[in-house]
């Protein structure tokens, strides 16, 4: 069996996030250097703050200063940082309580190795030179055995507060097609397309999954179909969306489904070689290949009769 | 043992707008639920469980939100779950909390879904640039426009229906005070004369980006009982699947959803739904999705959905009124979307949909989808209990 095809694929954006009171006063502390928590129904104080009561429910919104001083509680040492961590070389992650808090605040701590963190060792927060309303205004701990200074009894109330945050998201992924799709992709590259039957309904599945999700069983036999095929319906995009924006595609422009001869069911495709008005269900196409390229660049029309409406209507 | 009948005794909604970025997402959620725990006069010791429903993950970057909003939901100590079936999520998300009421699991749960899509990306989620695959040569409206013309060449309506619709449901939403949309100087000229976007579906024909939640209280008898104001009553519910893609696949009529609804209408006894049924919050997030919708849950023959919509039968005056709320054209944060069906659904039969109200409306059909129109989500809801 031929290799399976492998790339990486990478999914990341720049979420933004509403903050909310609570946060907004968090991290606007953060950036003028004051750690805020919230004080819950039964007198605890709650550092990072939340809005609502864990015990309750109830809505809380006194806010606190606490000491940037504090005790680790437990800890766990990185042997490896990674992209986007607040180190770059080898640090621990403690959980702190900061003087004044009933809870721990989740950091990093700048440490030379496992051996200099304990369980109870007193740290003080290292801020960041340029701070902007976030968590990693807080560059990270650092060991500390002078005493807790005194809070200045900071009220949570700011001008030009922080109101929202951008939340970058990233995730890296190996992606196999898997069996099926890398023969399929296989045979693009000479310019047929390859299908597999399902053994039970005799369909021919365009592109393969391995499996017929109808029967739900295994699929193997290849089944060249096309190059010809019908267009069953259509749109006319008349706007680009924002991710085909990088496409050199002029609108308008016309997004077909199209059953090749002996599939199953339609793929979908661009119509070109003929006015984006002339389109028409039944008409029929064959691809149009640019060198280099997977996938057909569009279809155009092969100049034979339409097909009849009945021949496709199972394919809509 | 029969189950236990399940009454929605509260109803929340935020004000849906296209952003709220007053709030946080815990801050929105918590609204919409205070407002159903005031409507059913009951508070946080009184919920035995939580069920929340939202978006698809990539869409707003937000993984297991029942973790980070299980305080703003009073649901510590508690059991909390959560439920995905992209765009049908507010519905099943419903039909899963009734579920543990009706098999007497909990006497009383707290039902929610939202999004906020200003914080999100509806398009971005769904067109992640995965390796070997050709790149989507449309965005949502194109996936679903070549269907909207595989119905009217199958049916044969005449262009101008989808027009109709939308000019509806935009003028029912004038009278819900917590629909998005609110276009004052909504025509029926305004709506055709508006942009084609992906032929043929025009922009005042597409649904609106919302941020919005929406949340319910379901209780059983006893808690109904004691319910304030008149609970609706779930007289039947179903879900149903499908593959987005097969062979054999008929996008403009599903299976999942026909069998769906013939499962719904068998457990509320319903024989003849175009007599029996008073209304129906149908989720069309492209306008001809109504009349397609009416044949699909056998409110028509096929072919004949847009017959209903052409002679005004779905208008909020007509006999079998579609959207009273203004729907999903009207309002949109996807994860909610199907939640606010079924409540709006609930306050029908309630009396409490104010201006948008339908005079004596005993039973009225909640209905959701989504993914490549795979995935079916319903309830009917009626205002007496059932077997009474």
């Amino acid at each position: 069996m031929p290799e399976v095809l492998k790339a990486p694929l990478v999914v990341e954006f720049p979420f933004t996030r509403s903050l909310g009171p609570v946060q907004s006063a968090f991290l606007t502390g953060l950036r003028e250097g004051v750690v805020l928590g919230v004080r819950t129904g039964d007198g605890r104080t709650l550092v990072p703050p939340v809005e609502y009561d864990p015990v309750t429910a109830e809505e809380i919104r006194d806010l606190v200063e606490v000491a940037p001083t504090g005790t680790v509680t437990t800890w766990a040492w990185n042997h490896a940082p990674r992209r986007g961590q607040p180190l770059t070389t080898p640090f621990a992650w403690v959980l702190v309580r900061l003087d004044g808090a009933d809870t721990a605040l989740l950091h990093a701590l700048d440490a030379p190795g496992p051996d200099a963190v304990h369980t109870g060792m007193r740290v003080r927060v290292r801020w960041a030179t340029d701070r902007t309303g976030a968590i990693t205004d807080i560059a990270c701990f650092e060991p500390y055995d002078g005493d807790p200074p005194q809070p200045s009894g900071h009220t949570g109330e700011f001008e030009d507060p922080v109101t929202g945050i951008v939340a970058a998201a990233r995730l890296d992924y190996t992606y196999s097609p898997g069996r099926a799709q890398t023969a399929y992709i296989n045979a693009l590259a000479g310019r047929r397309t390859v299908g597999e039957r399902c053994p039970s309904c005799r369909k021919v599945y365009v592109p393969p999954r391995g499996a017929c999700p109808t029967c739900g069983v295994a699929t193997s036999e290849q089944v060249e179909v096309g190059p010809r095929g019908t267009v069953t319906t259509f749109c006319i995009v008349n706007i680009k969306a924002a991710h085909t924006a990088n496409l050199d595609i002029e609108v308008p422009y016309v997004y077909a489904h199209i059953a090749l001869d002996g599939a199953g069911l339609a793929l979908h495709g661009r119509i070109g070689g003929i006015p984006y008005d002339e389109v028409r269900m039944g008409l029929r196409v064959e691809p149009v290949w640019t060198e280099g390229a997977r996938y057909p660049d569009h279809y155009r029309p092969t100049g034979e009769p339409d097909a009849d409406y009945d021949t496709y209507k199972e394919l809509l | 043992m029969s189950k236990e009948p399940v009454a929605v005794v509260g109803i929340g909604q935020t004000k849906h707008v296209a952003a709220r970025r007053d709030v946080s997402i815990a801050g929105l959620v918590r609204e919409a639920a205070r407002r159903a725990l005031d409507d059913a006069e009951l508070t946080w010791a009184d919920i035995d469980a939580v069920v929340i429903g939202k978006a698809p993950d990539f869409f707003e970057g937000v993984m297991m939100p029942e973790l980070y909003l299980a305080d703003a939901l009073g649901a510590v100590g508690k059991p909390m779950l959560r439920v995905h079936t992209a765009g049908s999520v507010g519905g099943s998300t419903a039909l899963v909390a009734a579920g543990l009421v009706a098999a007497r699991v909990h006497g009383t749960v707290l039902t929610l879904a939202f999004e906020k899509q200003s914080e999100s990306n509806a398009m971005w989620g769904l067109s992640l640039p995965i390796p070997f695959q050709q790149p989507l040569l449309a965005g949502a409206g194109g996936f679903f426009a070549p269907h909207v013309r595989a119905y009217m060449r199958r049916s044969g309506a005449p262009e101008t229906v989808g027009a109709l619709v939308a000019y509806k449901d935009r003028r029912n939403a004038l009278k819900n005070p917590y629909a998005h949309l609110h276009e004052h100087d909504i025509t029926l000229e305004r709506v055709t004369s508006s942009p084609m976007l992906w032929d043929p579906i025009r922009y005042s024909e597409t649904c609106p980006s919302s941020d919005g939640a929406c949340a319910m209280i379901l209780t059983d008898r006893a808690g109904a009982a004691r319910a304030p104001r008149p609970p609706a009553w779930m007289l039947g519910g179903a879900m149903r699947s499908e593959p987005t893609l097969f062979a054999g696949k008929d996008f403009v009529s599903p299976r999942a959803g026909r069998d769906c609804a013939a499962d719904v209408y068998r457990q509320a006894g319903i024989t003849d739904p175009r007599r029996e049924i008073d209304g129906a919050e149908i989720y069309v997030p492209f306008s001809w999705y109504e009349p397609m919708w009416l044949e699909n849950l056998g409110f028509a023959a096929e072919g004949e959905g847009w017959k209903l919509t052409e002679a005004g039968v779905t208008e909020l005056d007509g006999d079998l009124p579609v959207n009273m709320s203004g729907g999903v054209l009207s309002t949109n944060p996807i994860g909610a979307s199907g939640m606010i069906r079924f409540a709006e659904a609930a306050l029908q039969v309630r009396g409490q949909a104010g201006e948008h109200q339908v005079e004596g409306a005993r039973r009225v059909l909640g209905h959701a989808y989504g993914g490549g129109s795979q995935f079916f989500s319903m309830w009917l809801v009626g205002a007496q209990p059932p077997d009474s």
